[in-house]
């Protein structure tokens, strides 16, 4: 019998979906953290990684409320969208952005904040405007970092597990991802599945990881 | 012609100071701004061209008003038509020069110019390279190009040949010169260095204690404040060798030995490792040419 890859394909997909909305998100939250001037970036930064330390469960139990689709917001977003957060991939992917924050948000700002001064001054007193550095600049000048962001990210959502459980529960080809899917068969004592989700998840982020340091090291040559 | 009024609070070693700077600036001319360093020659600079906000005052070029606190008007740096150099080149590394020069470009003109001033500076063969393969006297040209191509109304040079030796300091020097006479600007050249006031400019302000003190041509200056008829070095004892009527001492001045004669009177209480000042008129010293200086690059 061909063994189900969907949890795998699921995985996949969730990690894809949630990097691209991460790089979108996070580029210029990145850029506000290390050059906004607001006072209340303080109460800000805190905030972005408090899911580095937060129990997933507990950031799953508040999205659960807030989604919750018997409550106001929850009830609202159905109406208006005819989608439901709670129990479903869209909802796994509300979590999993939230949950890889700081994953794609504290690389690219700490590169930010160590950008040299003097480039962006550069740039502004030949008449270009701070999107126009930022683009022709900045961006450019920066492919580690963001390149550090989207592979932590797709690492860490494929490593996810609380968040998914509390908010997607195991619904096959919906929210059921590989790590939920490792859990459940264990739970049913089914241990050759769990050892063949578990393989690829090992294989699968070992080869991650390992190309990426390869192009770091790539990286770090070309700029010295 | 630029009319600068401004005042400014400013942290510096000792503590807090009130910088006022109060000059003119006529059409073409280059004028040094000269001090010490933290004495706020480059806060000056950088209150012109609007990446520093002063507290009070006014900024006015060519009529046009770039800063007036009691207007509250303050052009932000994009809006201001400066042409601006900082110490280190930064030139963009992403960019190959020709790029680097075609991002300071808005329009036909200033792109007709990108292929006159590489000419000019000799980097034609070089511009299709990207900085990090370029010594650091070529960056700095490129550097000084790219802020001309927008044909500001404002020059403004920030130490920009601080970290060359000085064969190339000079030569770099010399072709700014060329530069300036080509677009004719007003121009504001901060420098830390004695003899690049000397070669550079009919006119040299000097900052000090927050305030500009002297406003002068830099011969007038130099009479007046720092230079002398004499020549004086400090030189450290190598070796004293005891006789009647005078004694012979070794000096170690610099990386020179000089021999000079002394009587018992002069040198007694020294001994060898000590240093001292030794001076002597400048009235008709032996001029010896070409001295050759190793440069690592032309």
């Amino acid at each position: 019998m061909m063994p189900d890859l969907s949890p795998i394909w699921l995985t996949l997909k969730l990690a894809s979906v949630t990097t691209v909305i991460l790089l979108i998100l996070g580029l210029p939250l990145a850029y506000w953290l290390a050059f906004g001037k607001a006072r209340w970036k303080v109460f800000i930064e805190p905030l972005v990684s408090m899911p580095l330390v937060l129990p997933p469960t507990v950031l799953g139990f508040y999205i659960l409320l807030i989604f919750n689709p018997n409550a106001g917001f929850g009830g609202w977003l159905e109406e208006i969208f005819h989608t439901r957060f709670v129990f479903s991939f869209a909802g796994l992917v509300i979590g999993s952005v939230i949950f890889s924050l700081p994953f794609m948000v504290n690389p690219i700002k700490s590169h930010f904040q160590s950008f040299p001064r003097n480039w962006l001054e550069a740039s502004w007193t030949l008449g270009r405007s701070s999107l126009s550095t930022f683009v022709h600049v900045i961006l450019p000048n920066s492919f580690t970092a963001i390149g550090t962001g989207l592979v932590m990210t797709f690492a860490h959502t494929i490593g996810e597990f609380g968040v998914v459980l509390m908010i997607g529960g195991n619904i096959p080809n919906q929210t059921r991802v590989a790590s939920i899917a490792v859990y459940s068969e264990v739970e049913a004592l089914n241990y050759g599945a769990a050892h063949m989700y578990s393989i690829i998840l090992f294989v699968m982020c070992f080869v991650i990881l390992f190309v990426f340091q390869i192009l770091n090291r790539r990286m770090a040559k070309v700029v010295a | 012609m630029i009319d600068v009024d401004v005042k400014k609070k400013i942290r510096s070693s000792g503590g807090d100071q009130q910088l006022h700077a109060r000059f003119q600036i006529g059409p073409g001319e280059l004028v040094t701004l000269f001090g010490e360093s933290g004495s706020g020659k480059t806060t000056i600079l950088r209150m012109i061209a609007g990446l520093t906000h002063p507290d009070q005052g006014r900024i006015v070029v060519n009529d046009e008003i770039w800063f007036d606190h009691s207007q509250r008007i303050d052009r932000p740096v994009q809006q201001r038509s400066i042409g601006m150099v900082f110490q280190d080149a930064t030139l963009f590394p992403n960019m190959t020069l020709r790029q680097n020069l075609e991002y300071a470009v808005i329009d036909g003109e200033g792109r007709g110019l990108i292929q006159e001033y590489l000419a000019l500076m000799r980097l034609d063969s070089l511009a299709d390279q990207k900085p990090s393969t370029l010594s650091g006297g070529q960056k700095q040209r490129v550097a000084l190009i790219r802020a001309l191509l927008r044909r500001p109304s404002v020059f403004l040079l920030d130490e920009p040949l601080s970290a060359m030796d000085l064969k190339l300091r000079i030569q770099l020097q010399d072709e700014l010169l060329q530069l300036h006479e080509k677009v004719n600007i007003p121009t504001l050249f901060v420098t830390h260095d004695l003899s690049e006031v000397v070669r550079m400019s009919r006119r040299v302000l000097m900052l000090a204690d927050g305030q500009i003190k002297h406003d002068a041509a830099p011969d007038r200056f130099f009479q007046e404040h720092l230079c002398s008829g004499k020549f004086r070095f400090p030189a450290r004892i190598v070796d004293i060798k005891p006789d009647e009527p005078l004694s012979v001492i070794t000096l170690q001045i610099g990386q020179h030995l000089s021999r000079i004669v002394a009587s018992k009177e002069e040198w007694q209480g020294l001994q060898p490792g000590d240093t001292i000042l030794v001076a002597t008129k400048a009235f008709n010293p032996i001029i010896v040419k070409p001295l050759s200086i190793k440069s690592e690059e032309t």
